[in-house]
Formats: C-alpha cells, sequence, structure tokens
C-alpha cells in the first residue's frame, strides 16, 4: 500500500508545496506549513483527490475534522464522498450541547468538543487533520466519535512525523498520510 | 423561470438546516449555528454550488477565509472555480511572516493576520465567512487584502443578521448572502 502511494505521482507535487518554518512555534520545532499547498490550486486538488479516491464507496458517512486546520480539508473530502462533515473544537466554540475529551500536551492539558447528535451510532467515520505528531489529538478525536457508538475507519493526514510515533497510538487503528517528514 | 425555482428551494432547505441557539455565547444572543448544516449532506452541497455558480468564469484567483468557520465554506469554493486558498487566521497561528490588521469588538479588540506573499498586488478575491453581524472582521480583512493591493470583489457568506448594519458597513463592497437571519 505504501509502495503504491509513494509512485503517486502527484505526491511528489504535493511535498514540494509544503513549507518548512523552522522555530516555529518555539526554538528547535521545524513547523510543517500547509498554507502554501493551499496557494497551488492544482496541488491543493490533488490532496483531496488522493483522499477521495480512498475513501469514496467505503460507506462512510462521517468526516470529522479537527479544529483549525482538519477544517480546510475535511469538508472538500466530506463533499466528494457525500459524508456529512463534524467539526471538533477547542472548548467553548461550539454553541449546542458537547461532550468533550481531555489530552496531555507537552505542557498541560488541552480539550476538544463535538456536538451530541452530531454522530449517530454505528456510523462509520473518518478523522481528518493536517498533521499527525504525537497523535495526542487524533487520539482524543477517536475517543469522541467512539464514545457514541462511531467506527473510526481509519485516520488521515497530509503529513506524519514519524520520529513522534504517533501511528503507534491510535489504539491500533489505521493511519493514512500522503507525505512523510523525517 | 426553473433556475430561479431551484435556487429558491435550495436555499429554503440550507435556512431549514441552520439551528438558532439562544443566549449563546451569552444571554439575549441567538446563535446562528451552521453545524448542522454540515450534516445535511445536500443542504451543504446546495451552499458550496450557490456560491460556485455566482463565482466560477469570474476570474477570481484567491479566496480568503476567516477563522475558522470561513475555513469550511471558503476551501470547497476555492477549489471548485480554481482559485488559491488563503486563510485569515487570529494572531500567532501563522508560522511565517504576516500582516496584521487590527479590529474592534464590542469589548476590546482583536487581529487578524495574512501570510506574506500570499496574494499579489491585483489580484480579483472573494473573502467568505459563515456569517454577517456587525461587519466589522469582514472590513478587517479587506482592509488586509487592499493594503497588498488586492482588489476585493464581493464578500460572501452563508447568513447576514440584516439588523446589525453589516451591510452598511462594508459601503460600497458588494455583499452576497444566502440566508437572511432577521
Amino acid at each position: 500500500m505504501s509502495a503504491c502511494r509513494e509512485e503517486d505521482p502527484r505526491i511528489h507535487g504535493i511535498k514540494t508545496k509544503i513549507r518548512v518554518v523552522p522555530n516555529f512555534p518555539k526554538p528547535g520545532i521545524m513547523f510543517q506549513d500547509i498554507t502554501t499547498l493551499l496557494l497551488d490550486p492544482k496541488a491543493f486538488k490533488d490532496t483531496i483527490d488522493l483522499f477521495v479516491e480512498r475513501y469514496k464507496g467505503k460507506n462512510i458517512s462521517v468526516v470529522a475534522g479537527v479544529e483549525a486546520r482538519g477544517f480546510i480539508f475535511g469538508p472538500p473530502i466530506a463533499l466528494a464522498i457525500g459524508a456529512k462533515f463534524v467539526p471538533l473544537r477547542k472548548p467553548r466554540k461550539l454553541p449546542g450541547q458537547v461532550i468533550s475529551e481531555e489530552y496531555i500536551l507537552e505542557y498541560g492539558r488541552d480539550c476538544l468538543e463535538m456536538h451530541v447528535g452530531a454522530v449517530e451510532r454505528g456510523e462509520r467515520a473518518l478523522v481528518v487533520d493536517d498533521l499527525i505528531a504525537t497523535g495526542g489529538t487524533l487520539c482524543a478525536a477517536m475517543n469522541l466519535l467512539e464514545c457514541v457508538g462511531a467506527e473510526v475507519v481509519e485516520c488521515a493526514c497530509l503529513i506524519e512525523l514519524p520520529e513522534l510515533k504517533g501511528r503507534g497510538r491510535l489504539k491500533g487503528k489505521p493511519l493514512y498520510v500522503l507525505v512523510e517528514y523525517q | 423561470m426553473a433556475s430561479e425555482d431551484c435556487q429558491d428551494a435550495r436555499i429554503a432547505r440550507i435556512a431549514a438546516a441552520i439551528r438558532v441557539i439562544p443566549n449563546f455565547p451569552k444571554t439575549g444572543i441567538m446563535f446562528q449555528d451552521i453545524t448542522t448544516l454540515l450534516l445535511d449532506t445536500r443542504a451543504f452541497r446546495d451552499t458550496i454550488d450557490l456560491f460556485v455558480e455566482r463565482y466560477k468564469d469570474k476570474d477570481i484567483s484567491v479566496v480568503a477565509g476567516i477563522e475558522a468557520r470561513g475555513f469550511i465554506f471558503g476551501p470547497p469554493v476555492a477549489l471548485a472555480i480554481g482559485a488559491k486558498f488563503v486563510p485569515l487566521r487570529k494572531p500567532n497561528k501563522l508560522p511565517g511572516e504576516v500582516i496584521s490588521e487590527e479590529y474592534s469588538l464590542e469589548y476590546g479588540k482583536d487581529k487578524m493576520e495574512m501570510h506574506v506573499g500570499a496574494v499579489q498586488a491585483g489580484e480579483p478575491a472573494l473573502v467568505i465567512d459563515d456569517l454577517i453581524a456587525t461587519g466589522g472582521t469582514l472590513c478587517a480583512a479587506i482592509s488586509l487584502l487592499e493594503r497588498v493591493g488586492v482588489h476585493v470583489v464581493e464578500c460572501a457568506c452563508v447568513i447576514e443578521l440584516p439588523e446589525l448594519k453589516g451591510r452598511e458597513r462594508l459601503g460600497e463592497k458588494p455583499l452576497f448572502v444566502l440566508v437572511d437571519a432577521a
């Protein structure tokens, strides 16, 4: 599977459009900036197409996107595969009744919320974000969905930072990424 | 006209899919919740289609979306019309060099940022957000883009709150909305 993905000619074009910004948000971090990808309509379209080709026709009824960069990639995928889009948000942004999942950061904690009633028991779901680092955020997202009885089929990200071992933190669920940054 | 009927039917479905939450984020505010629209696959598709039908073939090269709900509607429109997507973000989120525009809130101020180099002077642009209230945020977005020589063709929102007179605050800048929440 990974061999097929690496041979896709669109991947190289996508990878070259991601800008690495050193020392953001703090010294030592090489930040993976996807905004430059969004400036190239063909590369942005190719990104979405690669996900859509993988997930169309797989009976996925929910695409959950993590605030805020997951809001950029999730909706176009959802629209193309005929799924609903469910935003997973920082605390106190969603106006209705929510369920929350706390998760650990390097320093301190954060919390992800989802609207009650957005997802029904038994629905098949994808979780989409721009990048997986330690996997903490994606794990919290998966927990929210599983809490209401949805089946998380896969997590999908543009970029993986393999050294941070997020892939192993997904409770055995598969991860699909387009680009690895070593 | 058949096309007008189709448009009216789509708008009715979109309006019906928006949930109003009283007293959020504070007493007296009737919050327009678009997350329920995103759960209605047909209504979400119709929302994007209505914008795309208006802006396709108008040579728009930039769709700027305001964090965070503008990130949900802007990218699908950008992809469909072949434009780049430019996120306008809260402070300290964008990793590269930015330009900023400060704007007033009911209590205090906020700031909006855009990456330097995302747009070129002379490019025709749309600004997209989920809702226009007082127009303060949209005005800040227009200022930010026009400072670097971009031509803002129109602002596009799903919802307008006409009582808050945001349309007047945009002055000569055209505004296109799908639903009036009177």
